[in-house]
């Protein structure tokens, strides 16, 4: 393989890992809070490009896409507070058929709304033509864009956990919800902000590579089932683990089409959860220890 | 012995005979294509129930089973062996009579394995894959277990769709009829439609007969208590692991002898059937009948899927089950940890009221 096509690989390996870690972080955040598994998170990507590329075409871009995530964060809240909240006593596996539900219901509103056609987003810099080159291989600045609101992103969210008092609340619920409302902690107020602010990283996530990638009303399903098992391999609640393995699945996807055809590249990615979750369902950077005290 | 339990087995064989000449006098025969159908959807539900509702594990790759009988049934019965059929293989095949004949809609003459061969083996073939992979799936819980098993469907739907020899998105057609008893084949057209309707219905009562067995002998009663409980249920001797692999099993048999016999009634049978959102559809239907509920079940799976197959909900298919999902999450009584939900709540009301 010629080095320029490898660096070609890797960029698009790059691309597609950075929205899967995007969505990782957004199961972790939710699962740190909760402890459940939010199977509508690929429908908040889906959400932010579709909120965005239609109001992109009344106001300017960076408006267009501050709107579609405060949008799609607002919708997190709803479905928490309308939906998630009354069947939460009930346990884990009603809490994953709700979302199950939910995301069905967003995804089949998405297409009344917004109708089966692909859309997309104007470039942030420049626009379809314009590439960047680097060592032969040709690239969109939106790659910059990407791999850049994706490290801001974690660094925020670590800043905000560790140093933020909203932050250390949110933790403390999830180390201990009794603990956390002995404490002052609201832990329902918690799990709503989990969800807002899940969504709305889904959210800036589904914008900042839709102008790559194009979005359209049933990718949310897709998205969600890699961001999991990014989510997974790194292990469940750990941020920064989710970007390294976001990365590794982008990359294993990007050049598993040297290997197998362009029609199983999916399956690739699930055999990766599979294996995982038959291997190491703490995950690679989980540790057995802390494992153990989990029910997977 | 009481016959209670037996009602819905009985009404479902009586049924199975009295409505076909009902439904032709009332001059609404079509009516009888969407209910065969509907009675192999709700066969591979039943199969579902008995996981979700009596062993509490919850599956998201039912619709693959279903897709491993359909896919694998059809493209045996439709492999051509004219090329080798002087060879002594095929010979005595023919003798023991596992071979049929026949010819395609262009006159080139078939030889073929029988469909009785090819469903044997499909089922087969879905036991052993359902074995496989229910040794390391069981063992997770909760979202791992949902992730595992939508992973396993989404790998069973990206192989049939991605793979040629299976047709890709169009699928596999002119499957042939199956000749279940003399006289009596499983395929389409206006002539069957009668005759078909009876052995749909008539198998799914077998069906359920089979499992309000089952779930009345030493196995169900372990069996609930694993559901209410997995630890509980291992101090008292019940070998938990064993137990959910085989129920896993039962209804991965069960979806694929429906998967077999929906395809080869429709003759035909494409990705859509492997789609993970049909097997959403599997556990709203179970949800809806309550859980651990055979005859909700089995009522919530004949009648959903007729309207559907009908039409009524237009393009909302999908958004009808999702909703339906949600409501009956939500209005399930609280504490319950998942079963018995619906109905009861219904009983509850209704006492109430």
């Amino acid at each position: 393989m010629p080095p320029e096509v490898v660096l070609q690989y890797l960029i698009s390996g790059l691309i597609y890992g950075s929205i899967y870690a995007a969505v990782a972080i957004g199961f972790n955040i939710i699962y740190n809070a909760t402890g459940i598994i939010n199977f509508a998170q690929g429908e908040f990507a889906m959400l932010g490009g579709m909120f965005a590329s239609s109001l992109s075409a009344r106001l300017p871009l960076a408006l267009a896409i501050a709107v579609a995530m405060v949008l799609t964060a607002l919708s997190g809240a709803v479905l928490e507070r309308v939906f998630l909240r009354r069947v939460a006593r009930g346990g884990v596996l009603k809490m994953i058929v709700t979302t199950i539900g939910l995301s069905i219901v967003i995804r089949e509103a998405a297409l009344l709304a917004w109708g089966e056609s692909v859309r997309t987003l104007p470039f942030f810099t420049g626009n379809e033509v314009s590439s960047v080159s680097f060592l032969g291989a040709n690239f969109s600045p939106q790659v910059f864009w990407v791999v850049g609101v994706t490290a801001l992103t974690v660094a925020a969210l670590t800043a905000f956990f560790r140093f933020t008092l909203m932050g250390k609340a949110m933790r403390g619920c999830s180390a201990s919800r009794e603990g956390a409302s002995l404490c002052g902690i609201d832990p329902d107020r918690m799990v709503t902000i989990a969800f807002t602010l899940s969504a709305g990283i889904g959210a800036v996530a589904g914008c900042v590579v839709a102008p790559l990638t194009q979005t359209h009303y049933a990718i949310g399903s897709g998205l969600a089932i890699k961001g999991f098992t990014v989510a997974a391999f790194g292990g469940l609640g750990n941020s920064v683990a989710a970007v390294v393995a976001g990365l590794f699945l982008g990359m294993l996807e990007s050049f598993s089409i040297v290997f197998v055809p362009e029609a199983y590249k999916d399956v690739v990615s699930i055999c990766v959860l599979l294996a995982v979750l038959f291997v190491k369902p703490s995950g690679l950077f989980g540790s057995r220890a802390a494992g153990a005290l989990k029910d997977y | 012995m009481s016959i209670k339990p037996y009602l819905p087995v009985i009404a479902l064989a009586v049924c199975a005979f009295l409505l076909p000449p009902v439904l032709t006098a009332a001059k609404s025969a079509f009516y009888l294509t969407q209910l065969t159908m509907s009675a192999y959807y709700a066969l591979a539900s039943l199969g579902l129930c008995a996981l979700m509702g009596y062993a509490g594990q919850i599956s998201l790759g039912q619709a693959g089973f279903f897709a491993i009988g359909g896919y694998a049934s059809s493209f045996i019965a439709t492999r051509n062996l004219q090329a080798i059929a002087s060879s002594p293989l095929a010979k005595a095949l023919d003798l023991a009579g596992l071979l049929s004949r026949g010819t395609d809609p262009y006159g080139v003459a078939l030889l073929s394995l029988s469909p009785w061969v090819s469903c044997i083996l499909a089922v087969l073939l879905a036991a052993a894959v359902a074995a496989l992979i229910g040794m390391p799936v069981l063992k997770l819980k909760g979202h791992y277990l949902a992730m595992a098993t939508l992973g396993f469907g989404l790998v069973i739907e990206k192989v049939v769709r991605g793979t040629k020899a299976l047709g890709a998105a169009d699928g596999l057609s002119n499957v042939p009829g199956f000749p279940i008893l003399p006289g009596l084949v499983v395929t389409g057209g206006k002539a069957a439609r009668a005759s078909n309707f009876t052995i749909s219905w008539v198998v799914l009562a077998l069906a359920l007969l089979a499992l309000v067995n089952l779930f009345r002998s030493r196995a169900g009663r372990a069996l609930r208590a694993l559901h209410d409980g997995e630890e509980a249920a291992g101090a008292n001797g019940v070998d938990t692991s064993r137990y959910k692999l085989n129920v896993f099993i039962l209804g991965a048999v069960f979806a694929a002898v429906a998967g077999v016999l929906l395809t080869h009634y429709n003759g035909s049978i494409g990705p859509g059937e492997a789609n993970v959102m049909k097997s959403v559809r599997y556990v709203a239907i179970v949800s809806v009948g309550g859980m651990a509920n055979l005859t909700g079940t089995l009522i919530a799976g004949l009648l959903l899927n007729f309207l559907s197959l009908r039409g009524i909900f237009g393009s909302l298919d999908d958004a009808v089950f999702g909703i339906v999902l949600i409501f009956v999450m939500m209005l399930a009584p609280e504490g319950k940890a998942f079963g018995h939900s619906f109905s009861s709540f219904l009983r509850r009301k209704g006492r109430a009221g």
